[in-house]
């Protein structure tokens, strides 16, 4: 531990960087569980899913058109959809923070882990 | 009343995996399909729901309170991210019953390691690896258990990236979260205290199960009747678990994370062999 001040150092740069994706995820996951929650209380007030027996939305179309029209399960999914674009958004941000803080070496790691993703997305449809 | 019940078993999944930083499906999963009777398929959906919102729920206290290493985090992201395209690619070439058994035998190895290393909360001498000196890997935490600000170096980083790598297979292959491998990577290999490796580890898995999060909801294995009370109890869940975690001594950590991996080992070794058909 001999190099124990630059380690400080390192942790003072990138303690900005911590917080701003803290912050932007709490933002995030807010929203994400406000509208499942307003999804789960359209349920209840209803007493019905808005579509008809097991049947829940699973086209983006779909999904969009029914949380228009306050349909229940199409309101939650959006809420999920929300949340599975919370860790995607949280690379994202991490991105323009190393931007703006000038760590070049870790704005090419985190683009390429975002590219990647972003792959995977395109792969998965296939 | 089921979506109460659901909630409830979701809440204490949230708790257990932002703890462990093993995401939370290793309860979900096994509660929605013997309690509830859902189908394996909507089980699956659900448990990639609770991997996310765990890892959401608890990077924010974990990120805010420094304890997640987000360089070490986005590093190893590449090599999981990399694998789990690996994975879903040669998931139709092999059969993966002989992966089941590699990776069982892994975890078996890791959890003997890990009960042989009788580190307390204090890390033991590690030589800074070079490659983690050049990518700025190390770094402090403030353990609220012991009340001290720890400082810590990174070691062997090449074999922290290939453990990531097969983690992000496993995930690929088998669509979990695969945090057991994830915590392995870090804190067996790349000797990162236990704390750091479990909320890095939590960070890592919703990046991870995002990408395939997608598809199975276009595929229709995520029902907002239980997907959307497992997303609010495990979003709950996480952020108590995050602020117990804290607190909680690093040995006590180990302690219950040590059976839950021989747990998962077994049942991996188990399937692998068919004994579970």
């Amino acid at each position: 531990m001999s190099d124990n001040s630059s380690i400080q150092k390192d942790n003072s740069q990138i303690q900005d960087v911590e917080l701003a994706v803290s912050r932007w995820l709490r933002v995030g996951v807010l929203i994400s569980a406000a509208v499942i929650i307003l999804g789960l209380i359209l349920f209840f007030i209803q007493g019905s899913s808005g579509y008809p027996g097991d049947y829940y939305p699973h086209s983006l179309p779909e999904i969009f058109t029914g949380t228009i029209h306050m349909k229940p399960y199409a309101v939650i999914t959006t809420g999920l959809i929300l949340l599975i674009l919370t860790p995607v958004l949280r690379v994202a941000i991490s991105i323009w923070v190393f931007v703006r803080e000038g760590d070049k070496l870790y704005v090419i790691i985190t683009s390429i882990v975002l590219i990647i993703l972003i792959v995977s997305f395109a792969l998965g449809k296939a | 009343m089921f979506s109460l019940q659901v909630l409830l078993i979701a809440i204490l999944a949230g708790i257990v995996g932002s703890i462990l930083g093993l995401g939370g499906g290793i309860i979900v999963t096994p509660a929605l399909t013997l309690l509830f009777g859902v189908s394996i398929e909507h089980a699956i959906g659900a448990s990639i729901i609770s991997v996310i919102a765990t890892s959401s729920g608890s990077a924010i206290a974990y990120i805010r309170d420094r304890i997640t290493n987000l360089r070490v985090g986005m590093f190893l992201e590449i090599a999981t991210t990399i694998g789990a395209i690996t994975g879903a690619f040669i998931g139709g070439l092999i059969a993966p019953n002989l992966l089941y058994i590699i990776f069982g035998l892994l975890l078996v190895y890791s959890a003997i390691n890990m009960i042989k290393k009788k580190k307390g909360d204090h890390q033991e001498a590690v030589e800074m690896h070079p490659a983690a000196a050049k990518l700025k890997l190390g770094g402090s935490y403030y353990d609220k258990a012991v009340e001290q600000q720890i400082s810590y170096n990174v070691g062997n980083v090449y074999g922290g990236f290939g453990v990531m790598y097969g983690a992000g297979i496993v995930s690929g292959l088998l669509g979990i979260g695969s945090g057991s491998f994830k915590v392995m990577a870090m804190d067996v290999f790349m000797k990162l205290p236990l704390k750091v490796s479990t909320a890095t580890s939590n960070f890592m898995m919703g990046v991870t199960a995002a990408a395939s999060a997608g598809v199975y909801l276009l595929r229709g294995s995520i029902d907002p009747h239980i997907a959307g009370p497992v997303a609010l109890g495990v979003l709950a869940g996480a952020t108590i678990g995050a602020q117990i975690m804290q607190r909680m001594k690093s040995k006590t950590i180990r302690m219950i994370f040590i059976p839950v991996l021989l747990y998962i080992a077994l049942q991996m070794i188990y399937q692998g062999m068919g004994l579970d058909k």
